[in-house]
């Protein structure tokens, strides 16, 4: 029978079927954080049973963790605990942890694919729902409550369903000024935050293809906000080019044995789908985000639409827009550029690139909040917060940041907030903030004019 | 884990769609390392006003609703993994919650948590839901057994996992089952590739 992408990686893993119920799916990779492992940690105490694979689970501290002064206690008491948890867990089980401080830390799903620890074929959990992120390198990845987190630590395996299959496929050349970001967004603008529910998402065709794999990881990162279980994408060179050589990745004879297994990740011809939706490469032009959830999106020139819907009228209750207006000339007073979403060093490059040479509006307050230390260190190697410092922007340290504001970084009641993350959700970024979803190049123009710009090429300037 | 079969209870009519977990149970509300107390943050935002006084408009804070069935609209439980959503549901009071659609993440979060989350047509939950609106006092039947829910004469069925329904009606959970394959796992990684 011809096999999917995520047939052939998923069946690869299954120690087990259960008659008329789950499989046992193995997990090669498990990335845990301070937010959703402590009360999995005392799952197994109180059942008194060992972590069953330790070497195959990597830690890292990044939803709590502050962006300035990282070398000192951290001031917040619940999160400082949360944090001296991890270590203590991490301790007693022999799990590594890459705590505040250390060269590897960073947000679970920028640091992990840095190292190489992410790679194709595999299968991935984290108890996070943005896990779909490693999908990018065409492995199964994807987030888990923390009970199946206490499972993974029993047993490195999951009971579930073989989830049903979705392929979209994008063909053309991107526009100018059109980023990964926009095609997600576009995406889901189109087919809904319930689409993806109960499937995996295979991402297919030339934009993929010729995208980076910073460009993969932002697309399958936000698979979950069209509700799919991941995102998927097959590898190929650019993917091994990208594990070639970092840390935790297979080296010399061990490497060419595994690059020949990865070849061999892609779907068969003629293989079969749920469900399937094409677009046009052409059609996408830069998005925003005018609502409360992901789905709510426009195309930066478009207006808000209107209609008599009840959830349309909550969200722009909440965000206090009109039916029917254009955002272009909004007013924002803050841009945030981070989050496992945009907070990686190619993120970094296009807002220094256009940013360079301008300056910061002054109402806006810009959190430039890399993923990594990693990302950090790049930033640096390449000058690029000297580009920041002279157009007025401040680099911040890594970590999950004004994303979903658990550490200091929150947008205050009522104000705007152009931002480079996931979720526009109510309060997702502090209580009462007002989300508008971007990419980092229309975050950067935002941040230098201090309102929302047009940055869309006109057609007729196309050659 | 307790177990549950059958039970009549009232419910609360929350008629929004698209509920995320950042409404069910905001992130500063997540820096806890243990699973209890989640219930008073239950959908903090909507239940009181920012100087900390309760919204009375709010649902969860009308004095003829009551039970421990929460039924809500389409796609409920969309966003994070955090199991503190359910924590917070289960913590509240919930047993069951009834929407025309779940998140995936959600719904199995609410299943290991034995909370049932039940799918029903959208034009069953809006009857349900304008039922409830005019007389909070209806009562809704749950037979986990033969998987059916009622109010009045209006009867449906739901689907659910076979393996999970016996998890609920058992009181059983997924870890003692994955402990008793660990010799079966152990034999697959031997001729695993990663």
């Amino acid at each position: 029978m011809k096999k999917t992408l995520f047939d052939k990686v998923w069946d690869s893993h299954v120690v087990d079927s259960i008659p008329n119920g789950p499989q046992i799916l193995y997990i090669d990779k498990h990335l845990i954080h301070e937010v959703t492992s402590p009360q999995a940690f005392n799952e197994l105490k109180r059942r008194n049973i060992p972590v069953f694979r330790p070497k195959q689970i990597v830690a890292t501290a990044d939803h709590n963790t502050p962006t300035e002064n990282q070398h000192l206690p951290i001031k917040d008491a619940l999160s400082r605990n949360q944090l001296e948890k991890l270590q203590q867990n991490c301790d007693e089980h022999n799990i590594e942890l890459y705590a505040l401080g250390h060269e590897y830390n960073g947000i679970v799903h920028v640091m992990a694919p840095e190292l190489g620890i992410t790679q194709p074929g595999m299968t991935l959990v984290c108890g996070d729902s943005h896990t779909s992120t490693h999908g990018a390198f065409g492995a199964i990845a994807f987030g888990i409550g923390t009970s199946q987190v206490a499972q993974v630590f029993a047993s490195q395996s999951l009971l579930l369903k073989k989830p049903k299959k979705m392929r979209i496929t994008v063909n053309g050349s991107l526009r100018k000024n059109v980023l990964s970001k926009d095609v997600i967004l576009y995406i889901i603008s189109k087919l809904g935050t319930d689409s993806g529910t109960e499937h995996f998402i295979e991402f297919a065709g030339e934009v993929f293809e010729n995208m980076s794999m910073e460009g993969r990881m932002t697309v399958c990162n936000m698979s979950i906000e069209m509700g799919a279980r991941g995102g998927m994408i097959a590898p190929d060179e650019t993917t091994f080019a990208y594990v070639a050589g970092r840390k935790f990745a297979p080296k010399g004879a061990d490497f060419d044995t595994k690059i020949a297994h990865w070849k061999t990740l892609k779907t068969d011809a003629s293989a079969e789908f749920d469900i399937e939706y094409t677009f046009d490469a052409s059609d996408i032009t830069p998005m925003i985000t005018f609502g409360t959830n992901p789905g709510m999106g426009i195309q930066l020139t478009e207006n808000i639409p209107t209609g008599k819907d009840v959830n349309l009228e909550k969200s722009l209750e909440y965000m206090n827009f009109e039916k029917g207006a254009s955002l272009l000339g909004q007013k924002v007073n803050y841009v945030f550029i981070g989050s496992c979403t945009n907070s990686r060093i190619e993120d970094f490059r296009v807002v220094a690139d256009y940013v360079k040479g301008k300056q910061k509006a002054s109402n806006i307050n810009a959190w430039l909040v890399p993923g990594s230390q990693l990302v950090a260190k790049q930033i640096k190697e390449e000058g690029l917060d000297e580009i920041f410092e002279a157009s007025g922007f401040k680099l911040r340290q890594p970590g999950c940041s004004a994303c979903l504001a658990m550490n200091d970084d929150k947008i205050p009641d009522g104000e705007y907030c152009v931002s480079t993350s996931n979720r526009n959700f109510e309060g997702r970024q502090g209580q009462g903030s007002r989300t508008l979803l971007a990419s980092p190049l229309v975050a950067a123009a935002t941040a230098i004019a201090g309102k929302i710009v047009d940055i869309t090429i006109p057609v007729l300037e196309e050659v | 884990m307790s177990t549950f079969n059958t039970f009549t209870s009232t419910a609360f009519p929350l008629a929004v769609e698209n509920i995320d977990t950042d409404q069910i149970i905001p992130a500063r509300f997540l820096k806890a390392t243990d699973r209890e107390g989640f219930g008073e943050n239950l959908f903090r935002d909507w239940r009181y006003h920012k100087d900390g006084s309760e919204n009375t408009d709010f649902v969860l804070n009308h004095q003829q609703y009551s039970g421990s069935i929460l039924v809500a609209g389409h796609n409920f439980g969309c966003g994070s993994s955090r199991e503190h959503a359910a924590w917070a549901l289960k913590d509240f009071g919930f047993n069951v919650i009834i929407s025309s659609f779940y998140a995936d993440i959600f719904k199995g979060n609410a299943l290991n948590n034995h909370v049932l989350p039940i799918q029903v047509a959208p034009e069953y939950l809006n009857s349900l839901l304008q039922a409830i609106q005019k007389n909070p006092s209806t009562e809704i039947e749950v037979n986990l057994e033969a998987q059916t829910v009622s109010f009045g004469t209006h009867n449906a069925t739901f689907d659910i996992d076979p393996y999970k329904k016996m998890c609920l009606q058992k009181g059983y959970d997924d870890i003692d089952f994955l402990v008793s394959k660990l010799s079966k796992i152990e034999a697959f990684e031997q001729q695993h590739i990663y």
